[in-house]
């Protein structure tokens, strides 16, 4: 009876398109305020499970929790806790930055907005930028207002889908800044990436999905710092 | 559960807001259907002798032929807008019910194809000098373009997830709303007309039986063409 | 599923034998109409293709929504084979009709309410069919198919009768036709019997058609399943 609650907890799930199975029976769990790195090349399925367990995409078998909640029965409880970024943006480029974190402020029904639209917009490091339209804006600094949008309204568990496409060094590392901020306030993090060694800084678990599993796991503190790359070619090979 | 409604009805505020607000800055959408609209009329006249004898009859034609083509470029402008960008997953993360998705679009894309009607009446007036202000046709517009919405929205949702995108959705959009069509011409001619209004009514019937089956039938069926 | 079923077999040889009864029917025994003569006998298969379209029209319609609800697969096979030969059906229905209407009216086409809404139902199904070709995924192909196909079958019947009130106020322009022409002959009990045959032969051929055709679907999805075993 004494298990620790778990903030995500997959068992056995499966997922397939017509004929084709991209997750086979894949378990997962994440204990509140880690931050999980999925590792795994091009095609392995990191993108599907993360659609999965941000509650776009249904799963074709198995059992999914994520918050204590049941996807995708208990969807929208899940959805007010989850905070999702993607390799796009999700933002509109016809509106300023102000009305976008606006717009998904009401979606959300994020109470005293205003404030929180400063707070976030302080944040990201987009306060001065935000009356102007963000087609205007450069990649990097799209992605950092999709961060804001992402923690408007004060996720428990965050979701990141290779955050770090297309940016560029300097990019990279205000995100990572950012990254760090967001997920150091005790919340829930799972990103994927195939770029080990950005991952490597910030992180406290690697997981390898190879083959449509969790082919290995590893804490930080099981890991020297030169062994990720070993051990990641070990559990693809494995 | 009144705070579940409230939020509901935020949420269909904000995307139309939203829509609203950013067709206001940029104006593509507008500015292709009137364009489009007004070329339509164009052709029309000089493929459709448009003597002043044949106007009364073959206005509501020329008109609602030129609401439906219009009314497909919008409505698939209006999907491409939050596909493209994959903002429809932003979407579809609110956690609000699906269905309010389907209302907040098909009431942003309802604005819309108002707006261009509202500007084609008065163009198409002074164009053939025929007095287009009746509050019957107007009424008509109304009820027409509701039910051309509620539906469009919901096939140009399917339309925009598949390859062949922009050419599909006139393709299933026409053959399910000819009702609406023959509704909707026959009311306006009515109404044009000064026709006695038990001629109008069975039609008027017809538009409103339409817009409130498929309204209800495409808000129940708008989460299975979204979700995964 | 390697060998055809035997009830399969059966169905076939007992649709052609019904055919081989119904070319007898109409043929021999249905009596000579007075006014057309041997053009009249396409009204028996017009009538019964007719017929069948309509089956395959509301089976599709059922099995779009048991897909909904239930989201098993199979069902959405039924609905493709039954759209498929409902548009094949109309089809012979529309060139049938057409191959009567000339000597009768004059006209190859009329605006009447059941030939023009045949018309659009094939429309309807050809746009059923491309939205199909457009989805590569089977799951989201099957969910907009049923999808389009409950949108459709709530559509035509509108339509059907918004023409047939249409024409009412307007008549016909084109030709003599208004929608009591089909069948406006007196029919004799000989004729009554057959076409009550015909009917009952092609619903026949219908289930036997839609069985192959699900049987073709089923198998086409396990060639589909083994390629991607081998490929693995």
């Amino acid at each position: 009876m004494d298990r620790p609650i778990a903030m995500i907890e997959v068992h056995k799930l499966a997922k397939r398109f017509g004929l084709k199975t991209v997750l086979r029976g894949l378990d997962f769990q994440v204990a509140p305020g880690e931050f999980v790195a999925i590792l795994g090349p091009n095609g392995a399925g990191k993108t599907t499970f993360l659609r999965i367990l941000a509650s776009l995409s249904r799963p074709t078998f198995g059992e999914v929790r994520v918050a204590g909640y049941q996807l995708p029965k208990q969807a929208a409880a899940v959805r007010s806790r989850l905070g999702v970024v993607t390799h796009q943006p999700l933002l509109y480029g016809d509106l300023t930055a102000e009305e976008n974190l606006r717009f998904y402020g009401r979606m959300y029904a994020v109470p005293d907005l205003d404030c929180r639209i400063s707070d976030v917009l302080e944040l990201v490091g987009l306060s001065a930028r935000r009356r102007d339209l963000v087609r205007t804006f450069s990649r990097g600094m799209q992605q950092r207002l999709a961060i804001g949008r992402a923690v408007l309204h004060d996720p428990e568990v965050m979701l990141f889908d290779e955050p770090h496409t297309g940016l560029d060094q300097d990019a990279c590392d205000m995100l990572d800044g950012l990254l760090r901020n967001v997920a150091g306030r005790g919340r829930t993090v799972v990103m994927t990436s195939h770029d080990l060694a950005r991952v490597e800084d910030l992180a406290t678990r690697f997981d390898v999905l190879s083959r449509g599993v969790i082919a290995a796991s590893k804490p930080r503190s099981g890991l020297g710092k030169r062994n990720l790359l070993d051990f990641y070619r070990k559990a693809l090979a494995g | 559960m009144e705070r579940e409604s409230t939020a509901y009805f935020k949420a269909i505020g904000a995307i139309v807001w939203k829509d609203l607000a950013a067709e206001l800055r940029s104006r593509e959408l507008l500015s292709a259907m009137l364009v489009f609209a007004m070329l339509v009329i164009l052709i029309f006249n000089f493929a459709i002798e448009l003597q002043p004898s044949l106007r009364a009859t073959i206005t509501p034609g020329v008109l609602w032929v030129t609401f439906a083509f219009a009314g497909t470029l919008g409505l698939n402008r209006s999907m491409a807008i939050e596909k493209d960008r994959g903002c429809l997953d932003g979407l579809l993360l609110a956690p609000v019910d699906r269905s309010a998705i389907y209302f907040g679009k098909a009431l942003s894309n309802l604005a819309f194809m108002l707006i261009v009607e509202l500007i084609v009446l008065p163009v198409y007036s002074l164009l053939y000098n025929t007095n287009l202000f009746n509050p019957g046709l107007l009424l008509t517009i109304l009820l027409g373009s509701i039910g051309y919405v509620a539906v469009g929205t919901l096939l140009a949702s399917m339309a925009v997830q598949t390859r062949t995108r922009d050419v599909l959705l006139p393709i299933l959009l026409f053959p399910v709303i000819l009702p609406i069509l023959m509704a909707a011409v026959k009311t306006s001619g009515g109404f044009l007309q000064s026709a006695p209004m038990e001629t109008i009514w069975p039609w008027l019937n017809i538009l409103i039986v339409y817009d409130v089956i498929f309204t209800a039938v495409a808000f129940m069926l708008y989460d299975s063409v979204v979700e995964e | 599923m390697r060998s055809q079923p035997k009830g399969l077999t059966f169905m076939t040889i007992l649709s052609g034998l019904l055919f081989l009864g119904a070319l007898w029917m109409v043929f021999v025994y249905a009596p000579l109409e007075a006014v057309m003569n041997y053009v009249q006998k396409i009204f028996y298969f017009h009538i019964a293709n007719a017929w069948v379209g309509m089956l395959g029209f509301m089976a599709a319609a059922v099995a779009g929504i048991v897909y909904l609800v239930k989201k098993d697969m199979k069902w959405d096979i039924v609905e493709l084979a039954a759209v498929e030969i409902s548009l094949v059906f109309f089809s012979i229905t529309i060139a049938s009709g057409s191959i009567w209407a000339k000597p009768s009216w004059g006209t190859w086409w009329t605006w009447d309410a059941r030939l023009t809404t045949a018309a659009i139902l094939e429309m309807i199904y050809l746009a059923y069919l491309l939205l199909r070709q457009g989805i590569e995924d089977p799951e989201q192909r099957a969910r907009f198919g049923a999808v389009y196909t409950l949108i459709g079958s709530l559509s035509v019947p509108i339509t059907f009768f918004s023409i047939r009130i249409w024409q009412t106020i307007h008549p016909a322009v084109i030709g003599a036709g208004s929608s009591s022409a089909v069948g406006s002959f007196g029919m004799t009990p000989k004729m009554l019997a057959t076409m009550f045959y015909c009917l009952g032969t092609f619903s026949v051929i219908f289930v036997t058609l839609l069985w192959y055709r699900i049987r073709l679907g089923v198998l086409a999805e396990r060639v589909e399943q083994i390629k991607l075993q081998v490929m693995e």
